[in-house]
Formats: C-alpha cells, structure tokens, sequence
C-alpha cells in the first residue's frame, strides 16, 4: 500500500536503530524522549519498536490520549446528560468505556441509555435531524485535530437550522502541557516526539519555545514504525549535538503553516480557556470552549442537569502516568484490578491509552 | 463499577466472554475443563462419534456485501463442525422474527439459508420459528445448531497443539469484520471489501486426506479474531505460539481501513478462515493442498509453536517483539 509499506519496512526501520545505536555508543548517560501522542505509544508498542533501541534511549508516554486526559469531572456530566429521557449521546468509541465517579457510558447503554457510537461528529449532526424529538449531545473530546471537525458539527448544525444538536466540549491544546512538564524539575526530558495530527493543523511553530526556552529537541513524527524510528534517530543527533531545534520527520503532511481552513474553524467556533488535565491539574489557556455566538449549542449551557460529586479512584495512577512519572507497570492496580475488561482509570480504556498499551503488547 | 451488569463486551468473543463463561456459563451448565472447550462437542454413542454444535447470529447489518445473516448462519454451524475434523450432516434453524419485517427479506435470507446448505453438503431438517413484538428484538435473529460425523480415530481440538507445530492460515485475515463495519457504519471506501463467509467443510476434509493425524488443530478466527483464537489454542495446550507479523496475509483494503480507524486486523473477525496446527513434517503437503483449493489461494504459513504456557506473540513487521493478547471489550475505532 502506498505510503504505508514503505514505512513499514524491516531494513529501513532496522537501519535506522543502527545509526541510533551508532550515535549513542560510548554513551552512559541515558536520553529520555516523550512521545507526547497516544497514538505514537501504540505505535512503539504494537511494532515492539522498545526491542529495537540500544539502552541509553528511554522512550516515555505523556499527556497525549485525548481520553486519558479527560477528568471524571467530564465523564459525569456526560453520564447524567446520557440518563436524561429525551438526549441521545454520541461519542467516539473510545469513551463509552472510560469510568467516570461512580458508572461508565457503556453501563449506561445497559441499563437503557441511547448512545450511539459514531465515527465523525457529522454522523451525530445526521442522528439531530433524523431525530427532532430528542436532543442529542456529541461529545468533544480531542486535541486540534478532532476540533476542526466537530467545529465544522456546530456550523453544519447552524446551516441546517438544527436546534436539538449539542457539543458538551472539552478540547484541549496541545503544546502548552508540554510546557509544564518540561519545566517539572522531577521530569527531565531530552526530546519531544511531536505529535503528527496536532501538528498537521497547527503547523511546527508552536513547539519553537520548547526548544528555545527549554533546551529540549522537538521532532515532529509521522505514526509509521520508520518515521518514530526516524524521529528518534533525529532527536538522538540533536541530543549529541547539544542541539535543540524543532524539526520535522513527517514533511510528507505538515507544512510550516499548518492547515489554514481547520484553524479558521477553531478561531470561529471556539474561544480559549483553562482546562483541566487529568493528573496534571488546570492549565490556563490550554482547552477550547464554545465561543458565546455559538452558545445555543453548547451542552454544558444548555442542557442544565445535576452531576454526581466527582470522585478519583484511590490507588489509581494515571495522573503520574500521563506526566511520564510513573510507568504502567508502577502502578499497584495494573494487570489485577484495573485491566482493559474492567478498567479502573482511563489509561487502561482507551485504545491510545499507555496502560492499555502495556497490557495489551507488553506484558 | 457495577459488576453485576451484562455488557456488550460480553458478547465480543474477546476476554470479557471468557470471563463470563468461565465464572457463571461453564460452571452452572456443565463443568467442562478448559481443554474440552472447541468449535462443537465430540460425543460417542453407539460406537459413533458425533460433533455437536450451536450457534446465533445477530449481525448488524443482516444483509452486507458477501453475504447475509442466512447464509452466514449455515456456514457458521458448518465450519464449526468442521473445525472438529466433522463432517457436518444436519442443521437446525431457529428464527426469531421481530414483528414488522419484511416477508420479501426474510425470503431472501430463507434461500440464502438453502444455497449455503446445499453448497456445503448439509441438510436442515428441524426449525422453529417465534415473531416477538416490534422493538423486542432487531429485525431477525437466527440460531443454527448442527451435528455432523467423526470419521477418523484422532483427536482434533484446541488442546493438541504440540511444541514444532505450524500454524497455517488459509487466507486474508479481517476482511468478513471490515466488511459488515463498512456497510453498518456507511463508510465511502470506494473499494470493495467482501465478506469471507464460506462453509469450510471441503476445505478441511481436503487439509485431513493431505495431513491425517499430522493435523493437530483447527480453528475458524472468527468474533475476537486471529488473535484471540490463538490465544485460546495456546491456554488450552499451554504452548507458546510466535507468529511473524510479514507473513500475515492482508487484503490492502484491509489494512488501509484498520490504519485509519486504528483497528487491529488481528482482532477482526473472519468468517471463512481457519487456522490449522499441524506438525512440521506434514505442513508442507497441507499448505500446498489449501493452496490448490479456491478457499485457500492465499494461504501462508504465518507461526510455529513452542514449549511454555499459554503465550501468543509476535516478531512483527520491523523486527520488534510483542505480546498478543485477548481482544478486550469491543474494538473501538480511536478518537484522532
């Protein structure tokens, strides 16, 4: 297949983790490299990349699971939009699973909820007209590559004169995360992989003070197992070089100035606001709420409804997990009382989820 | 979480079903070991031996491109049959019928019924039919039992594959899933991705005259996938499989579709696949007979087994190694 086998490639991706072994011998000092994109962990962990790297690499996982980093909070308000008698919830696959204080949408679903699972937010602007006795709410979750289109929603639902489609929203942005934990004087990290879809929208400037007030390289990389193994190799040399500049592995897709279309929807439909990350706590400035012209679609709004007092669940380690402090397998619920059947915190729920990478690959 | 709630992950096929019929079904109904659990039951009466089997669709869409839920009733029954090195002989049809649908459709799905049986060789000579009022149950539910004749002295099951052992596939792993997913989801892919749905029996009494008792296993990978079916062959041997992620054949539509929905083709299911454990010195002769069939065209050798228990796992495409596990709950499609 175009595009996929040759990044798929054994001698590519085996001579990459020679150069990278070439560049680090001698080294005792290992390097630490963030892949900040959920789909990136899945990708070193389905093709076993790890196996490849010589041990002075440490490849960790960070905020970049747009389930993972959606706070109980949320779940809740969707989970009490969802008992509602007249609201339909669609959502992405990913989180019907993810519990929220005390239930999960899926247990919702069977206990006689409708939730649909739909993949792109206008099949939930299709299910609003074909329904016009029921509200139904979407669930906007994601960093800047779900917002265009569930932006795109919002308007296709203004167009149509939908006036029973919702967006309970909860975007975040991605690179100013990446900001606090490179400041994080627990966390020391050598290198960023960048991740690809975030990047596609918004164009490599928004890492370029990662580099220049952090010191720390930024590779922006593609999800094949030869652009991350390519993207390591590239923050590897940085890193020797003493390097650090933000650069770009996957140029086959991201130009420098982003995709102008998808942040013009972003700039017309949301406004910027503080957001809550689960385990890293409010970062100003870094989600997307409904802007106020486009009020009349925003759930959180207009559907008022009373949500169950948030609780976290004891034991749970997901918050030092998605900081990369912590490592599935550190975490004492892993593999016994928190597995992908009967997950305890998000990590383990969904498909980019660390945790439920590391169970479903590593173990 | 409430734990005492029936989840549609139950349902997948995956390590939620195992856990519900290895903590209530199994133990309530019959106690039968984890060794014993296959494709359909070998019972012996009158110095016969007999392969027992039931089963019920409940496919979203019931018509889809390949197929539809009729003929993928039969062929199911069939192949599990089969997979016990059966021949399958008679078949039951259940049908639950919601009120409100369509007689022209359930004509179709009645001769769809009777094309896949007389194509496989099968009579269906017992059946019963209920129409439960409208929204009790969606549009048509079918259940096939089936028993069919053990015509050799060895033992075929889940449970004996053997350290040395090869594992065969005898084509494209997915495309039945992807397939049902694309017409359900009303998915544009402007190309064409059949249903594999086939009945399997010739296939296998073509794979048992090349192999005899070298024949160890077979398994049709059908909800939870190749991966899953693997999983269960090595539990129930207490082997360890290692498969080579290069040799899996794929359809390119396939795996274009799991690429960008974030799907692994490894826990989609199949429904005119076996896997086939056979020993070393004969898996020659049986690739080469699967590869002379028309169900068999694609066919690889894709894993070897090994001392140790109860692993599956994978030197993948790029060199790498990694673990392969039950499917867990549903397979979703990821966010971004």
């Amino acid at each position: 297949m175009k595009y996929q086998d040759e990044f798929r490639d054994r001698h590519v991706v085996l001579g990459l983790a020679a150069r990278i072994r070439e560049h680090v011998a001698g080294r005792t000092e290992p390097m630490t490299f963030m892949e900040v994109c959920g789909t990136h962990t899945m990708s070193i962990y389905q093709y076993g990349l790890r196996t490849l790297l010589p041990p002075q690499v440490r490849l960790i996982s960070g905020p970049g699971c747009p389930v993972c980093v959606t706070p109980n909070e949320y779940l809740d308000r969707a989970v009490a939009l969802c008992r509602l008698p007249d609201v339909i919830v669609a959502t992405f696959g990913d989180m019907v699973r993810v519990p929220g204080s005390t239930s999960s949408l899926q247990e919702e679903r069977a206990r006689g909820a409708d939730i649909r699972i739909v993949y792109s937010p206008l099949d939930a602007v299709a299910i609003a007209a074909r329904n016009p006795e029921k509200r139904v709410v979407f669930l906007g979750v994601g960093f800047e590559t779900t917002a265009p289109a569930i932006g795109g929603s919002i308007l296709a639902a203004k167009k149509q004169g939908l006036a029973n489609y919702f967006v309970l929203a909860a975007h975040k942005t991605m690179p100013k995360p990446m900001g606090v934990l490179s400041a994080d004087p627990e966390l020391k990290i050598d290198g960023y992989i960048c991740p690809a879809h975030v990047s596609t929208i918004t164009g490599p400037e928004i890492y370029r003070f990662l580099a220049e007030e952090f010191h720390i390289p930024c590779v922006i990389t593609g999800f094949e197992p030869a652009d991350v193994m390519q993207g390591v190799e590239m923050l590897v040399r940085q890193v020797v070089a003493g390097e650090s500049r933000v650069e770009t592995q996957y140029s086959r897709v991201v130009r420098p100035e982003g995709n102008r279309k998808a942040q013009e929807v972003i700039r017309e439909v949301f406004t910027p606001c503080d957001a809550p990350w689960r385990g890293i706590g409010v970062i100003p400035g870094s989600g997307l709420r409904i802007a106020d012209a486009y009020a009349v679609f925003d759930a959180e709004k207009a559907i008022p409804v009373a949500v169950e007092e948030t609780r976290e669940h004891a034991g749970c380690l997901c918050g030092e997990i998605l900081k990369g402090k912590a490592a599935p397998t550190d975490c004492p619920l892993f593999g016994g009382a928190c597995t992908p059947e009967s997950p305890v915190g998000a990590c383990m729920v969904s498909s980019e989820g660390t945790c439920a990478a590391a169970y479903k690959y590593g173990q | 979480m409430n734990k005492d709630l029936i989840l549609l992950g139950h349902g997948s096929g995956g390590k939620l079903s195992h856990q519900l019929l290895d903590d209530l079904i199994i133990p309530t109904l019959s106690g039968i070991p984890l060794a014993g659990q296959n494709d359909a039951a070998v019972v012996e009466h009158g110095g016969q031996r007999l392969a027992f089997t039931t089963d019920s669709y409940v496919v979203d869409p019931i018509f889809f491109p390949g197929g539809n839920i009729g003929s993928l009733a039969v062929n199911g029954t069939v192949n599990d049959l089969a997979m016990m090195g059966a021949r399958p002989l008679f078949i039951s049809a259940g049908l639950i019928v919601e009120e409100g649908f369509s007689r022209t459709e359930l004509a179709g799905i009645l001769a769809s019924m009777r094309g896949a049986a007389d194509a496989a060789g099968v009579r269906i000579v017992t059946g019963d039919t209920k129409v439960v009022p409208r929204g009790k149950a969606d549009r048509i539910f079918i259940n096939t039992s089936g028993i069919g004749a053990v015509e050799h002295d060895f033992a075929i099951n889940g449970a004996n594959a053997r350290a040395g052992d090869v594992v065969i596939i005898n084509g494209t792993i997915g495309d039945h899933g992807i397939a049902v997913m694309a017409e359900r989801e009303g998915l544009d892919l402007r190309t064409a991705i059949r249903s594999d749905c086939a009945a399997l029996n010739d296939l296998v009494a073509e794979i048992i005259a090349a192999g005899g008792d070298a024949v160890h296993v077979l398994r049709d990978p059908t909800r939870g996938g190749v991966a899953t079916t693997l999983k269960e062959i090595a539990l129930q041997s207490d082997k360890t499989i290692t498969l080579r992620e290069e040799t899996l054949p794929l359809n390119g539509a396939v795996k274009g579709v799991c690429s960008i929905l974030g799907l692994d083709p490894l826990y989609v299911a199949n429904e005119g696949k076996l896997l086939a454990v056979v020993a070393p010195e004969a898996a020659e002769r049986v690739l080469t007979r699967i590869k002379g069939h028309r169900l068999g065209r694609d066919a690889a050798i894709i894993g070897h087994v090994a001392e140790g228990g109860g692993r599956v796992q994978m030197e993948t495409a790029v060199g790498g190694m990694r673990a392969v596990e039950m499917l867990a709950g549903e397979q979703l499609p990821r966010i971004c």
